[in-house]
């Protein structure tokens, strides 16, 4: 150290003088904006709830299954999703389809979200096209772990998320998810 | 009889709605403050009935949290020493603001209130025997705890005060001998005086040294960033690592506290005090014989403005390098005490001797 880094007392006021630099620059943009003069904000908050960081398009959020014109899963049960989860939390049963021309249909598609890992690897198997993970929504939690268990109806329901990212559709709550 | 009585209770009530309000309000000023220095928005969220007011709710709500929790001791803590250290610790601190001067002698209705809490010839001396005093509430919290880390924190405190003690005490010798008299509001009233006509002599401009180096001890001396290893909140807790509920809230108050009787010991010490520059009892009077005469009320009133506003400053510029430095080590903080602050205030000590012998002062 050379003497004026010894003395202390200069790099100290040095590093007093960016912090008040900081201060009153943010403070000045403060009262700025808060008088309406201008719109530079003093922060780089960005305060959560109310407002949201725009999301990635490429983002996984929580799986929605596509519907068909008439309501119906676009799913065909193949178990691809299920045969390729890693954190095995797909449960699928299939059905007889009425339709002819379809093979099979979910009577249940279960997603366990405690146990789902985020890969999207189920979106990649998918041969139909009929799971997505585009619905921009991260705020599901639950106070148990039956709560977090989304079934078919619940992700059939869910609809894809703007553009800029954020959510569309409410989030579906499951009974035993109340607080 | 009664009247005296009634200004002698109104004089310690303003002084502690002063101190006790603004100790409330540097939670929310530092918190505030840190926010902005590091570009963020800082405390926010509480709200009476939607109304946010910039987070100025968050101290309320802090109290009320503070006081609902539980008061927990541990089972072989020293009951009686851990129930009282809180309690000296604040009791020390508030006491210590009593003789600090917030206006000069107010001369209404035949009468002459001085304007301190307690009049005291030797101001200066009772001001830091309150504070030294202030570190048995944290010795005793080290002690009765029954915890290691506590007594490591109780045991740092105790050595930081010493060697800030005698700093401080060593850097005011010089003010006090520029104005020959340990009474703060006589102090405060020297300052008033002009050099050479024009410049105030505030102790900031006859003293420079021991400005730098009181309020270098001074922080060290209130256990405040960058000399917190009595806390120490990342390496040992500290003393009141065993504390809850509104027993560690009077030790969060005793340090606001202490922080503002430094700020009010400063400003009387080098700022000035209550004096505006060229404000005399009968109102302005410049030195280039401009003369703006103002009723002894309002010269009070702008005084006492005087005082706070300094106050508030000197609090800012504190907050502000409590929230720029990164902590001393233990070593270099007694090091920067023993081996800095203590000779350079005795240098300053024989310094002043010099110059005041060849001003020919008394």
């Amino acid at each position: 150290m050379n003497l004026r880094q010894r003395l202390y007392l200069v790099e100290v006021l040095s590093g007093l003088g960016l912090t008040a630099a900081h201060f009153f620059r943010n403070m000045g943009r403060h009262i700025a904006r808060a008088l309406g003069w201008s719109g530079v904000s003093g922060a780089v908050t960005i305060q959560y709830p109310e407002e949201r960081r725009p999301y990635s398009p490429r983002l996984r959020s929580l799986h929605r299954l596509v519907r068909r014109e008439d309501g119906s899963p676009r799913c065909v049960a193949c178990m691809m999703c299920e045969t390729v989860c890693p954190a095995h939390c797909i449960y699928i049963v299939a059905d007889e389809h009425p339709n002819p021309e379809i093979e099979k249909v979910p009577r249940r598609f279960d997603i366990d979200l405690g146990k789902c890992v985020f890969c999207g690897y189920c979106v990649e198997a998918c041969p139909e096209d009929a799971i997505r993970m585009d619905t921009g929504i991260l705020e599901f939690s639950s106070y148990s772990r039956g709560g977090m268990i989304y079934t078919k109806e619940m992700l059939l329901s869910l609809e894809p998320a703007h553009a800029d990212g954020r959510p569309r559709a409410p989030i579906p709550l499951p009974a035993n998810r109340r607080p | 009889m009664m009247t005296e009585l009634g200004i002698a209770f109104g004089r310690v009530a303003f002084m502690m709605f002063f101190v006790l309000n603004v100790a409330a309000l540097l939670g929310w000023v530092e918190r505030k403050q840190s926010a902005i220095m590091q570009d963020r928005i800082g405390a926010n969220r509480a709200a009476i009935f939607g109304v946010r007011a910039l987070g100025l709710f968050h101290p309320l709500a802090d109290t009320l949290k503070m006081l609902t929790k539980e008061d927990f001791r541990p089972a072989r803590a020293d009951r009686l020493l851990f129930e009282l250290a809180p309690f000296v610790s604040v009791f020390f601190a508030l006491v210590a603001f009593a003789s600090i001067p917030f206006g000069d002698t107010l001369h209404v209705a035949g009468r002459s209130v001085p304007l301190q809490a307690v009049t005291l010839n030797v101001g200066i001396l009772y001001v830091f025997a309150m504070l030294s005093l202030g570190v048995y509430g944290v010795m005793m919290a080290g002690w009765s705890s029954a915890n290691n880390f506590a007594l490591l924190g109780g045991q740092r405190a105790a050595a930081l005060m010493i060697s800030a003690e005698i700093a401080i005490g060593a850097s005011i010798m010089g003010v006090i001998m520029i104005h020959g008299s340990l009474n703060l509001m006589e102090i405060v009233r020297g300052q008033g005086q002009l050099l050479w006509g024009w410049l105030p002599a505030w102790g900031i401009l006859t003293q420079p040294l021991a400005f730098v180096l009181f309020v270098t001890a001074g922080i060290a001396a209130t256990k405040r960033i960058p000399f917190d290893m009595p806390e120490g909140e990342s390496e040992i807790i500290g003393y009141f690592v065993e504390y809850s509920g509104m027993k560690f809230g009077m030790f969060l108050m005793t340090d606001m506290v202490e922080t503002i009787v430094l700020a009010g010991l400063s400003t009387s010490l080098f700022l000035g005090g209550w004096q505006i520059p060229y404000l005399v009892a009968d109102g302005f009077r410049f030195p280039w014989g401009a003369v703006i005469a103002l009723p002894p009320l309002v010269v009070t009133v702008l005084q006492v403005g005087a005082f706070m506003t300094k106050v508030a400053v000197v609090i800012f510029v504190l907050m502000l390098i409590r929230w720029t430095l990164p902590r001393f080590r233990y070593d270099q903080a007694m090091r920067l005490g023993w081996l800095g602050l203590f000779p350079l205030s005795i240098a300053n000590i024989v310094l002043t001797g010099l110059v005041l012998i060849a001003w020919g002062h008394r």
